[in-house]
């Protein structure tokens, strides 16, 4: 029973990081029907500014969890703007062109950033440094969750909260709703839609940042490469779930990382990724939306 | 108060809209009818800075907006009841009406123009929690003019509001807009393939072919005229 509920929970914490992450592909695709291929770019560039930050703040001595929160905030901030570079430079001057224009420039961003992360700072593994203590209170519970993991939880938890309020009660949240609904609309009501694009690629930046320095911090390694296959991972969650709907991309989160799980700790973990091409294969064939998704979302 | 010069509006190649020249005075119901694809809708989304005219001047209240972003044109006073009335589908009547009202800061008032609206459409009140996308066509008609209204417009563009309606609900659309017009002392702009309709409700109109304006006169003489009736009336 430990047994299970430990690989339940150990699929929970996975599958948040994976819901954090799919949010940014769901929100915007839901907005501007493109899948940003750089969003897992801009979750590793998270994790590098993180690592970045901890390393100077280590070297002052400060305490280990003001340091983890400092590193998520700068790397959050930091996310966030090269999401809103990206959308301005490599997005926007293609809105009214074919999207496989936007698509291959998607493709490019991703490959551009990752080469500038590889030649700015290395290719090798670098070490991310656990900055979470292992909470006393957790000890009797210590083989079926670590405090990493508690953490990981809370967190996304909490940034999931505040999204769902951000979303549905907030002007700007509803603002999204609209313009991902009817664009022309929306302009006709005196919505800045070029603004609420930029609003959501800053959001989903951020999700993604928070999913780097969390999942970094417990892995305990990073390089350029990492958010290729976090990225993949993401967006067959988003997918699964429903591309565009937002409950969607969570629950595709929470439904890859357990069976990612369940499979390694009752088949073998030798099979692990390919539990994520597996479904993504499977729901395009079977369930095309997803989920939770929409089949008429896509209207004039 | 709004005034088209010799406006050109195109589509890719395609040119759309033709030199064309409208004059609406404060204070007016004007009227512009012609049959499908003539350029009724392009001129409206001209007028709202959706698709701007590539030569031409659009001025508003002596204001230029020719090239302004559509969000400017609406806090200026410009809201617009596109074809189709465009309900946000899948958010409830009240966030619709939220939208309606997004460049607005008054928050009390706000409240008291949504509570006025709800007194004019009881149903909508009733349903303020259902998505717009299940509303009938005629609820939606009340939503999207009231969504139009949220913003408190000067100048108000209805396109083809009889479009694909009952017609005692159309006859309700159209005592709406005359009590618009007389008690809010909003300008209006009526855009509609239903001549008889539009000129009865309309002091004067122009008539719209192939993206040019060919005639402009007041509804009587419009409705007495042997082309018109001959095009647009259907006798
Ligand atoms: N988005 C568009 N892209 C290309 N052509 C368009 C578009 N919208 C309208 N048109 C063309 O412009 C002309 C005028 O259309 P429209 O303004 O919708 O006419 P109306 O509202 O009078 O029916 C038509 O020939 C139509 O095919
Ligand atoms: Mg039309």
């Amino acid at each position: 029973m430990d047994y299970f509920l430990g690989l339940f929970l150990g699929g929970l914490t996975r599958g948040s990081i994976y819901a954090l992450i799919a949010l940014g592909y769901t929100m915007v695709y839901g907005i501007i029907e493109l899948i940003n291929f750089a969003h897992g770019e801009i979750y590793m560039i998270g994790a590098f500014t993180a690592l970045i930050v901890i390393s100077v703040l280590t070297l002052m001595g400060m305490n280990t969890i003001a340091i983890l929160v400092i590193a998520g905030v700068i790397a959050v901030v930091y996310s966030s703007a090269y999401g809103y570079t990206l959308e301005k430079i490599a997005y926007k001057p293609l809105r009214a062109a074919p999207r496989l224009s936007a698509l291959i420039s998607a493709i490019g961003m991703s490959l551009f950033l990752q080469n500038y992360v590889l030649l700015a700072q290395t290719s090798d593994f670098l070490p991310f440094p656990n900055l979470v203590p292992d909470f006393e209170f957790m000890e009797p519970y210590a083989h079926i969750i670590g405090s990493a993991e508690i953490v990981i939880l809370i967190t996304t938890a909490i940034v999931m909260i505040l999204l769902t309020i951000l979303i549905k009660f907030t002007n700007i949240g509803k603002a999204m709703r609209a313009a991902s609904q009817d664009k022309t609309m929306a302009l006709l009501v005196g919505i800045n839609v070029n603004r609420v694009i930029s609003f959501t690629f800053v959001v989903g930046s951020a999700t993604a940042a928070i999913g780097g320095v969390l999942i970094a911090s417990h892995i305990g390694m990073i390089n350029f490469y990492i958010g290729f296959i976090a990225g993949i991972k993401a967006f067959v969650a988003a997918v699964l779930g429903g591309i565009g709907s937002i409950p969607g991309a969570v629950l595709g989160g929470f439904v890859l990382g357990w069976t990612e799980s369940f499979a390694t700790g009752y088949i073998s973990s030798d099979y692990e990724d390919v539990f994520a091409f597996l479904f993504l294969v499977l729901i395009l064939i079977f369930r095309p939306q997803g989920i939770l998704g929409r089949s008429d979302k896509h209207k004039a | 108060m709004l005034k088209l010069q010799n406006v050109q509006t195109f589509y890719g190649n395609i040119q759309a809209l033709k030199d064309v020249t409208i004059q609406i005075s404060e204070g007016e119901i004007v009227s512009l009818i012609g049959s499908n694809g003539a350029g009724k809708s392009t001129t409206l989304m001209a007028i709202c800075g959706i698709v701007p005219p590539r030569s031409g001047e659009i001025l508003f209240m002596g204001q230029p907006i020719t090239h302004m972003e559509p969000d400017r044109i609406v806090s200026l006073g410009i809201c617009q009841v596109p074809e189709g009335r465009r309900i946000f589908p899948h958010l409830s009547v009240l966030e619709n009406l939220d939208m309606g009202a997004f460049l607005r800061k008054d928050r009390s008032q706000i409240k008291r123009d949504m509570e006025y609206l709800f007194e004019l459409f009881p149903l909508l009140a009733q349903r303020r929690h259902q998505a717009g996308g299940t509303l009938s066509g005629g609820e939606q008609q009340m939503l999207a003019i009231s969504r139009a209204l949220m913003a408190r417009p000067k100048l108000l563009l209805l396109d083809e509001p009889s479009l694909g309606l009952a017609p005692l609900i159309v006859k309700r659309t159209f005592e709406i807009v005359r009590k618009i017009n007389t008690e809010n002392k909003t300008t209006i702009f009526l855009v509609e393939q239903n001549a008889n309709l539009a000129l009865k409700v309309a002091a004067r109109g122009y008539v719209m072919e192939n993206g040019r304006i060919t005639l402009t006169d007041s509804s009587e003489n419009l409705l007495a005229n042997e082309g018109v009736k001959k095009a647009y009336l259907g006798f």
